[in-house]
């Protein structure tokens, strides 16, 4: 709609020049000729012209296509074999005795010159906004003329703060300005807040006027606030998304951990077949019905979560059945239960990565406030939220989560009141694992699905959910985002592994002033 | 009761049997593999020595787990940090056995830090070529880390599976750090290409076999050291900590301290597992701190039966070979036996071999001592159970 | 409860801290105890003396506070305002568990607490009074310890013929007199004992009475207990406790006739 928009005004504001003689043909004429200095004269005449039908011909001498008839100074674009009019862009006949227009050095400044202030005016506000950019680099004071038309004619918002910053940017280059240009230039460079626009400002402290360098001092000063502010922003960004990755993974822990008291410690491998669940639906889907594609995550969650669940069950009534109360045990036989699953899973799909791609809304990046942030990452973070308060739900308002509620904190009485504690106990570890699926499907589009994929997991969630106080729902949503954010801020001065270290001793040291964690349940039957 | 009990009473029948295995073992091995030539269908070649010297370190190893687990109720997934760090400590002694003979041919520095661009020895290094100090370090450091470790957790009354958790990240830690290569010990190869100990070429047979006859003196030490302990008042303090903590706190013991020793000297035991392990495998390196391999470890003393030592002890050698075998037969179906075995033993041996055993045949005293600690774990939630009053 | 209080006069036996005074000439001073648990307030300024040698059975329905007065004595809870002093000098809501143990007070759980793998004997051995330094354990007395003096404690409590048996394989009753015997062996000033005869048939109830009867001519005891027939026995002061305070004292006639103690607990 906007681009249609440009493009009337753009018809409507070169109506009229086009058809009559236009000041671009004076300067075509200067161009067929052997004197540098008229090319370049000429070059710099087509440019400020504005005509957007000047650039092929600029770029075609740019890149020594450009030809003259000595006779009539008749000027001829070639492309390969062809040759067309460069002032009507209509095919010529084959010519002879055409001499190439020449190139000096002075020329070829020229040239960019011109052709970044052709851009500006090039219909495609995504190229206006390149030169406006190219412009504020080079701060070239010959465009500024250029450059005011583009801003008056420039409709788009963004494009035309661009335009502003570049003119601001060459006023300050431009000796000759008053301070009150200046001043106003430095408000505007100011604004722009970033590496390039703080180096202009910096080269600011020379200036004769005292009031342009106390406030491109001040404008400084105000950039480094900001761009600090925009690094600790993405520093929580990134913290945040490490969290929702740990939340993912501990998720379901804080059920078959924190709710049952089970240490399930193949908890991690029920992630790792969460991840192998979204491998096959996607292998299934390129198969039979690549439209579906788009739709393999929402397809992946509930069979991730049939599947992780499914296990979970299994484990349970085999396994963790026969061993409850005695936690050491149950976590030796998980942990030879996540050696079989590794083992089957290596078995079936090979030891090395298999392929999850991700879907068109997983991809790309937005900006925010001057902060990148991916899809991905995004939706991720949104999804770990999703799960976390659907489960909260699950526990707290559902008559399932009542019954685990009341099974976990007292099994005798709970089975006294008709509840079936053995049915409970399944379908609780099976929501903990199911979960653990889920979680498979969102690491998936970040991590190596292999089959190792579960271990990188396990010690971590482990912490988070001790770390955040077992038992406590919110306490692992806690844990997992202030870990998350603690770690991505070491990073940056310890490095990323000891930064994971240091975090890993804090936990340790953590649990020694209190072992029951942040949200530790208090009271008298705790301690016993 | 007897009052003043002659020190070989200490050692009971099981124990007798384990001494003299480990006797018949250190005449006939190192016999067979210098006295009879290398032709005949007895002669034991030296690579089979090697490796039967790593089983008798893992089987310290276990020795030092039990200890802890079987008669402290401590279940450690860190074990292998401690056997890790008494391994580094050894394996910088022989890094600076090399001396000018690395392939960089530097005086002073080993190979990788030459590779690393390293101008000198890192301080940590200083002493490491004094073979005392490096015997040293072999107790003190993983001794160190074992009591500040234990003195903290067990102080603040981190238990069960709490603890299980913090050891296991404590390994993760030192692994991650091992990794890294501003360690200054090698990062992710680690130490190697061992040349000499005590100016003795590592490689050579005689050395081979003395280390063999050294580790199984080593694990029969570690024995009497351990079977030491657990009969005496302390280790029947350490049991009764392991089945009620509170009520020997009422009793006036303070647990920690208790804890405390018998994991510094587990941790130490280890160490000098790990100090011995270097030489016959011939390198160390941060693989040997994964949470995994501490975990197996823990499996081979519920195999061989915990609080028995002796059990330990048979069930990482019995362990390590099937693991041999079958590595080497079918890689594949390792984890799934290794996998099962941990389900099966949990499920259905819950006393493991020689605990089992001693439940069939023992005296009515061994009994005793094998009865299965009740574990007093029961995560929060499950305990609430209001206490009427 | 100020009444009882009698000041001054350091002549008692236990040293205290350096320079510490005597507060108190009761073997156990609790004053205005608070104890919250979660917004729940088990000890709502409990008060209670107990004097050197004294006998005193604690009755009250649930939930009134017995346990949580234990654990404030033996240094389990922390109280969060309050006094607890123990023979007039020592701040017990600063001391750990082990040193409030060393200092002569001795408790038996409501649940029989033994160590379950050990011997009877091993049980009676290791609450021995004695140093109980981890290190010297190694080495040290409690390695040679005479059986004769383990016997004469089992004597007491009839178990003598039991001595190698696994404590796991006593009976219930069995249990809880064998807690009692431990109880003898650490040779406290004060022993704690919550709910001695629960699980107990009638004659067993009978002996334990008598038992503690004999203990008591030599120690400060406090029970507790809600069997009125066994409470009757003891031939004691009875204190009723009801929401974290004290409700009554007195003989048991008396306490058991206060119309407040007949409508929170006895009933009518």
């Amino acid at each position: 709609m906007i681009r249609l928009l440009v493009y009337l005004l753009l018809a409507l504001a070169f109506a009229g020049p086009v058809r009559a003689q236009s000041p671009a043909d004076a300067a075509y004429t200067r161009l067929a000729s052997d004197s540098y200095a008229e090319i370049e004269a000429s070059i710099v005449g087509l440019a400020a012209s504005g005509d957007p039908r000047t650039a092929p011909v600029i770029q075609a001498l740019a890149e020594g296509r450009l030809f003259y008839r000595p006779a009539d100074k008749a000027l001829f674009v070639k492309q390969g074999d062809a040759v067309t009019d460069a002032r009507t862009g209509v095919p010529a006949p084959a010519t002879e005795g055409l001499k190439p227009v020449r190139a000096n050095n002075k020329v070829r400044r020229a040239l960019d010159s011109a052709l970044g202030t052709l851009n500006l005016l090039a219909p495609d506000p995504g190229k206006r906004r390149e030169a406006a950019e190219a412009v504020f680099k080079a701060r070239d004071a010959t465009v500024l003329p250029a450059l005011e038309a583009a801003l008056s004619r420039e409709t788009d918002a963004g494009v035309k703060r661009t335009l502003q910053e570049a003119r601001a940017a060459v006023v300050l280059a431009k000796p000759g300005s008053t301070e009150a240009d200046r001043l106003a230039a430095v408000a505007t460079i100011q604004g722009r807040a970033d590496g390039d626009a703080m180096g202009i400002l910096r080269a600011l402290s020379a200036d004769p006027s005292a009031a342009v360098q106390a406030a491109a001092a001040k404008g400084v000063a105000a950039i480094e606030t900001r761009l600090a502010l925009i690094a600790g922003a993405s520093n929580v960004w990134y913290g945040i998304s490490l969290g929702s990755v740990l939340l993912l993974a501990a998720i379901g822990l804080a059920i078959t951990f924190g709710v049952m008291g089970i240490i399930n410690m193949a908890h991690g491998e029920m992630v790792m077949l969460g991840a192998y669940t979204t491998f096959l639906v996607q292998e299934a889907i390129r198969a039979h019905a690549p439209g579906l594609f788009e739709f393999s995550l929402a397809i992946a969650i509930p069979a991730a979560f049939l599947v992780g669940g499914g296990v979970g069950v299994g484990i349970e009534r085999l396994v963790i059945r026969h061993l409850y109360g005695r936690p050491l045990e149950t976590l030796l036989a998980t942990f030879g239960i996540s050696l079989i699953l590794q083992q089957t899973v290596r078995s079936i799909f090979g030891p090395t990565n298999r392929e999850v791609g991700a879907p068109q809304f997983m991809t790309g990046a937005f900006d925010l406030f001057g902060l990148s942030i991916t899809w991905g990452r995004f939706w991720i973070v949104v999804f770990a939220l999703a799960v976390f308060f659907g489960l909260m739900f699950v526990l707290r308002r559902t008559s399932f989560g009542l019954k685990t509620r009341a099974v976990t904190q007292n099994r005798r009485m709970a089975a006294a009141m008709g509840i079936r504690t053995p049915w409970v106990d399944a379908l609780t570890f099976g929501l903990g694992s199911g979960i653990a699926g889920i979680a498979g499907v969102a690491l998936s589009q970040i991590d190596n699905v292999s089959p190792n994929l579960g271990q990188g997991y396990i010690i971590d969630s482990f912490l988070v959910v001790v770390f955040g106080g077992v038992g406590s729902l919110w306490g692992t949503l806690v844990a997992a985002l202030s870990i998350g954010v603690a770690n991505k801020f070491l990073e940056p001065y310890a490095g990323a592994v000891l930064a994971k270290i240091l975090l890993l001793v804090f936990i340790i040291l953590f649990i020694q002033k209190r072992p029951r964690g942040l949200f530790a349940l208090k009271g008298r039957s705790v301690e016993a | 009761m007897a009052p003043r009990t002659p020190l070989l009473a200490m050692i009971d029948t099981k124990g007798w049997i384990f001494l003299g295995v480990l006797l018949a073992v250190c005449l006939i091995v190192p016999l067979f593999n210098l006295a009879v030539p290398p032709g005949s269908p007895l002669h034991v070649p030296t690579y089979v020595v090697s490796l039967l010297g790593k089983y008798l370190c893992y089987a310290l190893l276990a020795l030092s787990l039990d200890l802890v687990w079987g008669y402290g109720g401590i279940l450690s997934l860190g074990h292998g940090a401690f056997f890790g760090l008494g391994g580094y400590a050894m394996g910088m002694y022989l890094m600076r056995q090399i001396g000018p003979r690395g392939v960089y041919g530097h005086p002073v520095l080993p190979d990788f830090m030459v590779f690393l661009n390293y101008k000198e020895l890192p301080w940590y290094w200083l002493g490491f070529d004094f073979f005392p100090f490096a015997a040293l370090m072999v107790l003190l450091v993983p001794g160190l880390l074992g009591f500040l470790f234990g003195w903290l957790a067990f102080r603040s009354r981190v238990t069960g599976v709490y603890l299980s958790i913090i050891t296991q990240a404590m390994t993760y830690a030192l692994m991650l750090a091992f990794f890294r290569n501003d360690m200054g010990l090698g990062g992710n190869n680690g130490l190697t290409d061992f040349k000499d100990i005590l100016d003795f070429n590592v490689q050579a047979q005689g050395v081979r076999v003395t280390l063999f006859v050294l580790t199984a003196v080593a694990l029969a030490l570690g024995y009497l050291i351990a079977r030491f302990m657990t009969v005496s008042a302390y280790g029947k303090i350490l049991v009764a900590i392991r089945d009620a903590e509170p009520r020997t706190r009422f009793l006036g013991y303070r647990p920690h301290h208790y804890k405390a020793l018998a994991f510094t000297v587990s941790a130490m035991m280890a160490g000098v597992a790990g100090a011995l392990y270097v030489p016959q495998v011939g390198i160390i390196n941060p693989s040997e701190f994964t949470p995994t391999n501490s975990i197996e470890a823990v499996i081979w003393v519920a195999v061989g039966g915990r609080g028995t030592l002796v059990g330990a002890a048979l069930g990482a050698v019995l362990i390590n070979y099937a693991k041999t075998l079958l590595t080497g037969a079918m890689p594949e179906a390792w984890l799934f036996a290794l996998g099962a075995l941990f389900v099966l033993v949990t499920l259905f041996l819950p006393q493991g071999i020689v605990g089992t055993l001693i439940a069939r045949l023992g005296d009515r005293k061994a009994r005793i001592a094998a009865r299965l600690p009740p574990e007093p774990d029961i995560p929060p939630r499950l305990l609430e159970e209001g206490r009427g009053s | 409860m100020s009444a009882a209080l009698a000041l001054a006069e350091a002549s008692s036996t236990s040293p205290g801290p350096a320079g510490a005074k005597r507060l108190t000439n009761a073997l156990l001073y609790l004053d205005d105890v608070r104890v919250t648990f979660d917004g729940y307030r088990a000890l709502r300024g409990l008060s209670l003396t107990l004097g050197r040698g004294e006998m005193r059975a604690i009755i009250g329905p649930n939930g009134a506070g017995k346990t949580t007065m234990m654990d404030v004595i033996t240094g389990k809870t922390r109280p969060d305002t309050g006094t607890a002093v123990f023979d007039g000098v020592h701040d017990l809501t600063t001391l750990d568990e082990a040193t409030i143990a060393d200092l002569g007070i001795g408790r038996k759980f409501q649940k029989p607490t033994v160590f379950e793998s050990h011997t009877v004997a091993d049980n009676i051995l290791l609450a021995l009074k004695g140093p109980r330094r981890a290190f010297p354990s190694l080495f040290g007395w409690r390695n040679r310890v005479e059986a004769e003096r383990i016997d004469d404690i089992l004597r007491i409590v009839g178990l003598v013929p039991h001595r190698a048996r696994p404590a796991a394989d006593l009976s219930h009753g069995q249990k809880q007199w064998l807690e009692i015997g431990m109880l003898l062996a650490q040779d406290p000033k004060l022993l704690l004992v919550d709910e001695p005869v629960a699980g107990m048939t009638d004659a067993e109830t009978e002996e334990t009475a008598k038992l503690l009867r004999e203990i008591a001519k030599d120690h400060a005891v406090v029970v507790i207990e809600h069997d009125m027939h066994f409470v009757r026995a003891l031939e004691c002061r009875v204190t009723c406790l009801h929401e974290g305070a004290a409700l009554a004292e007195g003989s048991i006639d008396a306490v058991s006739a206060d119309p407040r103690v007949v409508e929170v607990y006895l009933g009518r």
